[in-house]
């Protein structure tokens, strides 16, 4: 596996604010990688830094095989941005910008640019502050998707679209893993993340919690199951892979690890089940765990 | 009209509390400005016979009534009305007019008027609120200026300090009608500071004029009517219903207009533009976002340079036998013979203002970065020298431009053929080196510590108080020296032009320059 990006142990700290605290981060060449944590995790803070934008304190960063800092404007031509609040001049069209964008990076193909601003429907002669926020955010979409960028760095860059747009883009996305670009995308949205993301990364306080493709970190949780038994528990307790159990009369509730719930289900067979309702992890749940797991412990 | 004014307490309160520096530092520096002026001018006009005479002397001079007025009174209040009275005002004025704007416009620019006036805000608060905030300004600054010099004679003093709030409050209201014109906060300002500078125009070239201002031009322009309101010189009290009159009418406008629009749209609608850009680069992208600036800039000092090139021969007409006199204007223009004196002295004017241009032009670069608009650039195959080179060239390119079409200006006015326009032309350009100077130390400035940027205004504004006020009162030679503008030649009419001076200063300032960009590429950009 190449890596587009791999990042390892990075610090940053803006005063006594530690933004970044030992992060690890791995996205490899061609995936879409979802990139997930809390307001304040340390995300966009890690865009900057691989943007070059920021010079971290320390750890090692590599991006498309070469140092974001000292290589950035090479680097840069291999890259496309969409920040989540998109900023425009007020007195330059939609159109400019793209272009002005485009020929930064050394052109951009005009088909697809023609195409892009009609399937995100967006009115290229509008001037910067007439776009509402999600308009805004076409632009740079439409200029970042009509580069042949290697790389897509994607800071919440749905935040404003509306559903159909949404749609249009997730479409994009999938377009371009397809033409075998890499695409760090980081999002609040859980669907367009299941939907979307090939592996993904969960940060919280500056420091990575979990990575993997989605199946693992399903794996990784557990399915709860409350069942009204006809006879007393089999053992049921001691199975690998059970947690939690607790029972009253005929009712008993537990969790169970995912990949276990065969060896579960068997044994609350053999005490014989009058009703049984189980109910599998949610990506919600997933990443309410992570991001709330701090909270819960310093209660 | 109750409910259109809704929150409009709230909205003070957190006016006064987002310029709580920079509002009791403003009116500090103006009122202290115009009150420490009894006292440095008892040192360089000890007696009555001296004030008397000075005070003649002055009167007869043209180019001193184009910078400072008429004087009506040869007391040392008097002199410090003359001197001090339009100086103040134009400080109030600016203050005011940055407040209003700060409060109104740029609130709608940014999007945080929406989210105050989704609250229990009225639709005419946010302007009064920010009326009221240059109000409690221009009250504080009429105050001490009335206090302070109450010894002087204390109806001089109202009348002074009430002349210079009401200045400060003309301007407000200038600013407030021109926040409902357009949509950016910067034109917003651009407008109500280029009629601000019409006023000292037309105020300068009726004083230079006539000598009892009572020229139409000085009565046109509010700053005008601060040299009749004679404050120590038998206070014309009428004159202060002028001020009243032109607050009244402009608020009563910008009030109308606020009233019929909507939050963040104006009467100056913007129109679409082209589909496709043919932008090429950042340098380009640099001298579109300022050329507007730039041709405003060149216009206003084309004007201004047509204006007090009229007035250069007048300037010979009246050589005052004071010695004193002539000391002053040499300090300032250098040279006895008067003419060349007086189009060095405006030369050495517009040197000043030019740094304010390129001051402005400078921190562009951390206007955009605050906006967040050079981040997705910078994501760009683009170095950040290349980015901030553009804007810089514009700004050390723009100040060349300016100052050569003011010098263009006074030759022209002047009259006096090619070869003489050309030597003011020069005479301005040599300018350049010290406004580089007070460039790059913005550049400097925005490199090493971005969050101190604006401190540069200030370097500027000191600058231009040590040039506009210093000559005139015994500012000892090592004070002066700290501006760099003490260090140039007096052009036109020094037999050899020294070079050595604009030689090290431009080095200087391609050293701070340097300097800067160097932090600027090893430090982190704001996000």
């Amino acid at each position: 596996m190449t890596k587009a990006i791999s990042v390892a142990g990075l610090h940053k700290a803006f005063g006594r604010t530690r933004a970044l605290d030992g992060l690890d981060l791995t996205v490899a060449t061609g995936e879409v990688h979802g990139f997930l944590g809390p307001n304040g995790a340390g995300k966009s803070t890690t865009i900057r830094v691989l943007l070059g934008l920021l010079r971290a304190d320390s750890g090692a960063a590599e991006l498309l095989g070469g140092d974001p800092w000292a290589d950035a404007v090479t680097l840069h031509r291999r890259i496309a941005y969409v920040p989540g609040d998109v900023t425009l001049w007020r007195n330059l069209s939609g159109g400019e910008v793209i272009d002005l964008y485009g020929r930064l990076r050394g052109g951009l193909h005009r088909e697809r640019r023609a195409e892009l601003i009609e399937r995100f429907e967006l009115d290229p002669t509008k001037k910067g502050r007439t776009y509402s926020k999600g308009n805004r955010q076409k632009v740079a979409l439409v200029a970042a998707f009509a580069s042949d960028a290697e790389l897509l760095i994607l800071d919440e860059p749905t935040s404003g679209l509306d559903p159909l747009m949404e749609e249009v883009f997730r479409d994009c996305v999938l377009e371009a893993r397809d033409a075998g670009r890499t695409v760090l995308l980081s999002s609040h949205i859980l669907s367009e993340v299941e939907a979307l993301c090939d592996r993904v990364s969960i940060i919280r306080k500056g420091r990575n919690v979990e990575s993997g493709t989605l199946a693992e970190l399903r794996h990784l949780t557990r399915t709860s199951i409350s069942a009204e038994l006809v006879g007393p528990l089999n053992g049921l307790a001691q199975l690998p892979g059970v947690h939690d159990v607790q029972s009253q009369g005929s009712q008993v509730r537990l969790q169970a690890d995912t990949d276990k719930l065969d060896a579960v289900l068997r044994s609350l067979a053999t005490s014989g089940v009058r009703s049984l309702t189980a109910t599998p992890p949610t990506l919600e749940e997933l990443f309410l765990r992570h991001y709330t797991t701090d909270e819960a412990n310093a209660r | 009209m109750n409910r259109q004014l809704a929150g409009t307490g709230a909205l003070l309160r957190l006016a006064l509390r987002r310029d709580r520096v920079m509002m009791p530092v403003w009116v500090l520096v103006t009122s202290l400005l115009v009150t420490s002026m009894p006292r440095s001018l008892s040192t360089v006009y000890g007696t009555a016979a001296e004030r008397a005479q000075a005070a003649a002397t002055m009167n007869a001079n043209s180019s001193m009534r184009a910078l400072y007025g008429p004087v009506f009174s040869d007391s040392l209040g008097g002199l410090t009305a003359w001197r001090a009275g339009v100086v103040g005002a134009v400080l109030a004025a600016v203050m005011s007019l940055v407040i209003v704007v700060r409060h109104t416009r740029d609130e709608e620019e940014t999007g945080r008027q929406e989210m105050l006036s989704a609250a229990m805000v009225g639709r005419r608060a946010p302007l009064t609120a920010a009326l009221l905030a240059a109000v409690v300004a221009d009250a504080a600054v009429g105050l001490v200026i009335a206090g302070r010099l109450a010894g002087q004679g204390a109806p001089g003093a109202l009348a002074l300090g009430l002349a210079v709030a009401g200045t400060g409050l003309v301007f407000a209201t200038v600013a407030a009608l021109a926040a409902q014109l357009t949509e950016s906060a910067r034109a917003a300002k651009g407008i109500a500071a280029a009629a601000l500078g019409a006023a000292f125009v037309l105020r300068a070239a009726g004083d230079s004029g006539s000598a009892d201002g009572e020229s139409a031009l000085v009565w046109v322009s509010p700053l005008g009517w601060v040299e009749h309101v004679r404050a120590f010189g038998g206070e014309r009290w009428w004159v202060l219903a002028l001020f009243a009159a032109a607050v009244t009418v402009q608020a009563v406008l910008a009030y109308a207009l606020t009233g019929r629009r909507d939050v963040g749209m104006s009467f100056l609608a913007a129109r679409p533009g082209p589909a496709e850009g043919r932008l090429g680069g950042v340098g380009a992208l640099a001298w579109r976002l300022q050329r507007g600036s730039v041709f405003g800039w060149s216009a206003g000092f084309l004007v201004a340079g047509l204006v007090f090139g009229g007035m250069a021969e007048g300037a010979a007409d009246l050589v005052g036998d004071n010695e004193k006199t002539r000391q002053i204007i040499e300090r300032m223009g250098g040279q006895t013979a008067l003419t060349d004196a007086f189009l060095a002295a405006m030369a050495g004017m517009l040197g000043l203002v030019a740094a304010l241009y390129i001051v402005a032009s400078v921190l562009r670069l951390s206007g955009e970065e605050s906006a967040q608009r050079a981040e997705p650039l910078l994501a760009h195959p683009v170095g950040r020298l290349a980015w901030a080179g553009g804007h810089l060239a514009v700004a050390f390119g723009g100040s060349a431009l300016i100052l050569a079409v003011g010098g263009l200006g006074l030759g022209l006015g002047h009259g006096q053929g090619v070869a003489d326009t050309a030597g003011v032309i020069g005479a301005c350009l040599a300018q350049l080196p010290a406004v580089w100077t007070i460039g790059a130390v913005a550049v400097l400035l925005y490199g090493v510590a971005p969050r101190l940027a604006a401190v540069a205004w200030a370097v500027a504004g000191a600058a231009l108080a040590l040039g506009w006020v210093g000559p005139a009162l015994n500012v000892p030679q090592s004070v002066m020296n700290l501006s760099p503008f003490a260090h140039l030649p007096k052009l036109p009419g020094a037999a050899e032009v020294a070079w050595a001076p604009l030689l090290v200063l431009t080095a200087l300032a391609a050293a701070a320059a340097a300097a800067g960009l160097a932090a600027l590429r090893r430090r982190d950009l704001a996000g």
